[in-house]
């Protein structure tokens, strides 16, 4: 097949991800809206902010120093790059040699780390609540996360996720126990992470209350549409992820022809939705938790990820 | 008005700080170097506001605040107004004047109350917030998450609206007091209202009373939709909150088309009121508002059944029985925290002295019990509107006010929906000579710098929602 195709199927998976992300949110928001009797945002309402925002002029903190203008920068990149490794409508990406799972979440920590830095770089109460409770709900999710990844792992003996979405797909996994509680663990990962109720409020005025958005309060401009588009990017990461290790149903196998392709993207874009259907009516229906309440919703997806690998070691077909 | 001496003043300050009568409002008058102090306080029990006045002619009065905590606001606003000083007064802090006015003390920075400790930070917030709120300030002194301080500042709404009411026709001056707090613009003209006409004896027309009453309670009912919604909102709920809104709609909808103004902004005028109640309207009214009840109720349910919500509500912003005594604290705030007191029950006034009223208490204090005495109000008044409704007579809407009576004064207390306002107004020949309207934020402010203590920062906002203290009713 040559060097070209594969060079493009890679390009149209970066591109997908960044073009597909903004919608994936917007598509959330609008069915809460619906589902709150409110007529909500159209559609594709955050194009045309990350559009706006990009012509605006930055303000910066005074306070502040290169850390803060650099941050937006690396986060996104490294955000994006994370998602990109992600398969989305196909396997074995002429890139996905370059990172495995492991990878991934070293990326997404990568970026929160420098979005904590800069948060407290500008010196603002806010920026310090937010780094507060985000390093509190890290560091259990981190954990959690890598669990998640080891009996992943284990059960695919790879951590290549094009590997382990094969793998899945073959069939060859069956039914196992210790794959639903990382399934478990991976859903309450996805919500802690990318600031979703009952964890984070992503659509608070309260100040107070914030978790991620108190990190980029001082954000505008640019800054800020990078930093938005970073955290909508985060969402489709982990609705992609979940869907190529325990739905990889469709997804276009290596070296697949059009058809298989087309296939793999009809159905990558139904999973979204159906990620995005499932959201809303979950954030619908709970209100957020109590700040030191997250701890132990976030640690229960560790102790069931930590159990998942555990039943590994006692028998290989948990 | 009668004057009293200092020793009537001092067994009434005793009274107070044994709690045998409640504290109501503290407001004074300057005339050059002479200055009149009035204190307002209601005997536990009794059916009326008394007012004692002290003339004062060196520009000092003896400090109710160093004795009963619930004046120290308020005499923190006559001296920056009227520039009189309460001796003894603890906190001598301006509080109305931000130095920017011609006359001010400028105090820069202002000085928050240090609280020190390991650990221990403060968070500013405000005056501008995110939301659509009114502005004021919140400093916080905070260990890690628990808030251990709050101090909040206000005045950034001060608008001299009493200034501007003094020498006025009565009702030009009915629609300034409508305009003190926008939420409560009918209950701040009916109390304004009511003390004018005790001031020049005019007796309201039964038809102008009930129309009166449902005007109150149409008010009180959109804003406890509104603030059940926000309440839930404010702890991640939005789901009520927007079902919340529609009921609020329907309710300002009904006003709308009933008195031709959603707010029912100047509805009320001294000696009635100024529109009258179609029969349509009326038939609108009573067949839509027990529809409005079955919604409610189901939002009712949604909210009992919904764990994570209960987990945010119970227990958080505990204000304890003891101080909401002892600071006087009315409406939900009071009644969450065991004060049993209802001013439509307890200082009976027209049209409720011929209804009876089952006044909502409860003790446990929390956000949780603010919801639900709201959620109790909600059904009284609809209870209380189609009451109203069914038994209204017809007749006279307005009587006339005479003109050119001798001085005298009048006081009232109206329930509005947050709680007790008190109106107090001197007329002579025919205007307005002087002017008080207290509004119950009043005491809600210190209230809930006492219920935050020990709670995290992240629980503020739904504990600040749950009381929705007025900014402009005590800016004024």
């Amino acid at each position: 097949m040559g060097l070209i195709v594969p060079l493009f199927l890679q390009f149209a998976q970066m591109a997908l991800v960044l073009a597909a992300a903004p919608l994936l949110t917007g598509f959330v928001r609008v069915l809460k809206a619906r589902l709150q009797r409110r007529a909500g945002p159209p559609l594709l309402q955050m194009y045309r902010d990350i559009a706006k925002l990009t012509v605006k002029d930055v303000i910066v903190a005074t306070d502040s120093s290169w850390l803060f203008r650099t941050a937006p920068y690396l986060i996104f990149a490294t955000t994006w790059v994370a998602a990109a490794l992600v398969p989305s409508f196909g396997t074995n990406m002429l890139f996905s040699w370059s990172g495995d799972l492991i990878v991934i979440v070293a990326l997404l920590g990568t970026a929160r780390f420098f979005q904590m830095l800069a948060a407290l770089d500008i010196g603002t109460a806010f920026g310090g609540i937010g780094v507060s409770r985000e390093a509190m709900f890290a560091s259990l999710a981190e954990p959690a996360m890598l669990m998640i990844v080891f009996t992943v792992a284990l059960v695919a003996g790879s951590s290549q996720l094009s590997d382990i979405s094969n793998f899945m797909h073959s069939g060859a996994a069956g039914l196992r126990l210790s794959l639903a509680l990382g399934l478990v663990a991976l859903v309450i990962v996805a919500i802690a992470e990318t600031g979703r109720f009952p964890v984070d409020n992503p659509a608070t005025h309260l100040e107070l209350t914030m978790v991620h958005e108190a990190m980029v309060l001082e954000y505008s401009g640019r800054h800020l549409a990078l930093i938005e588009l970073a955290h909508a990017l985060k969402l489709l990461l982990y609705i992609s992820l979940i869907a190529c290790i325990f739905a990889p149903l469709g997804i276009a196998p290596p070296g697949a022809a059009l058809p298989a392709l087309v296939l793999g993207l009809v159905t990558y874009g139904v999973k979204l939705a159906a990620g995005a259907i499932l959201l809303a009516g979950f954030e619908t229906t709970i209100a957020k938790m109590r700040v030191f309440r997250v701890p132990n919703f976030v640690g229960a997806a560790l102790m069931l990820a930590l159990l998942g690998t555990l039943l590994l070691f006692v028998s290989a077909t948990l | 008005m009668t004057l009293i001496d200092h020793q009537t003043w001092q067994a009434a300050v005793a009274d107070l700080t044994a709690g045998s009568s409640v504290f109501v409002a503290i407001w004074a008058e300057r005339n050059a170097d002479a200055a009149i102090v009035h204190l307002a306080g209601r005997h536990r029990g009794a059916a009326s506001v008394e007012v004692l006045s002290l003339a004062t002619s060196s520009l000092h009065y003896p400090s109710v605040g160093l004795h009963h905590p619930a004046a120290i606001l308020m005499e923190r606003a006559i001296q920056d107004i009227h520039g009189l000083t309460a001796d003894g007064l603890p906190d001598t802090r301006p509080w109305l004047d931000h130095g920017t006015w011609p006359h001010s003390r400028p105090v820069v920075p202002y000085p928050f109350k240090p609280v020190t400790g390991e650990g221990v930070h403060q968070i500013p917030v405000g005056p501008v917030h995110a939301g659509t709120i009114e502005p004021g300030h919140f400093r916080f002194s905070v260990n890690g998450e628990t808030i251990v301080g709050l101090e909040a500042r206000l005045g950034y709404t001060h608008k001299g609206t009493l200034d501007l009411m003094r020498g006025k026709a009565p009702d030009q001056a009915a629609r300034l007091a409508g305009r003190v707090s926008g939420d409560s613009t009918v209950a701040y003209t009916f109390a304004f209202c009511r003390a004018v006409e005790q001031a020049m004896g005019v007796d309201v027309p039964p038809r102008a009373a009930s129309l009166r009453g449902i005007m109150a309670e149409l008010e009180r009912l959109a804003n406890h939709f509104g603030d059940f919604g926000a309440i839930c909102n404010d702890s991640g709920f939005p789901l009520i909150n927007a079902h919340g809104g529609v009921l609020r709609e329907r309710v300002l909808r009904l006003a709308a088309s009933a008195f031709g103004h959603r707010l029912m902004m100047d509805c009320i005028v001294p000696g009635g009121v100024a529109v009258d109640l179609t029969a349509d309207s009326a038939r609108t009214m009573t067949a839509s508002l027990p529809d409005l009840l079955v919604q409610f109720e189901r939002l009712v349910e949604l909210y009992d059944k919904t764990a994570s919500l209960q987990d945010r509500v119970v227990t958080a912003g505990w204000l304890d029985p003891l101080l909401a005594r002892r600071l006087g604290c009315g409406g939900y705030v009071g009644r969450a925290s065991g004060q049993d007191f209802d001013a439509r029950r307890d200082l009976q006034y027209a049209p409720y002295d011929r209804l009876t009223l089952a006044v909502p208490c409860l003790d446990a204090g929390d956000v949780d019990a603010r919801v639900r005495v709201r959620m109790a109000e909600i059904r009284q008044s609809v209870a209380l509107i189609l009451e109203l409704l069914g038994t209204l007579a017809d007749g006279e809407l307005r009587a006339v006010l005479p003109d050119g009576v001798a001085a005298s004064t009048g006081s009232a207390v109206v329930e509005g929906f947050r709680g007790d306002i008190f109106a107090h107004a001197r007329t002579s020949e025919g205007l307005i000579a002087e002017v008080f309207l207290r509004d119950p934020s009043w005491f809600f402010w210190p209230a809930l710098e006492a219920a935050i203590e020990g709670n995290i920062v992240a629980d503020f906002p739904l504990c600040n929602k749950s009381f929705n203290a007025s900014y402009s009713g005590c800016d004024l």
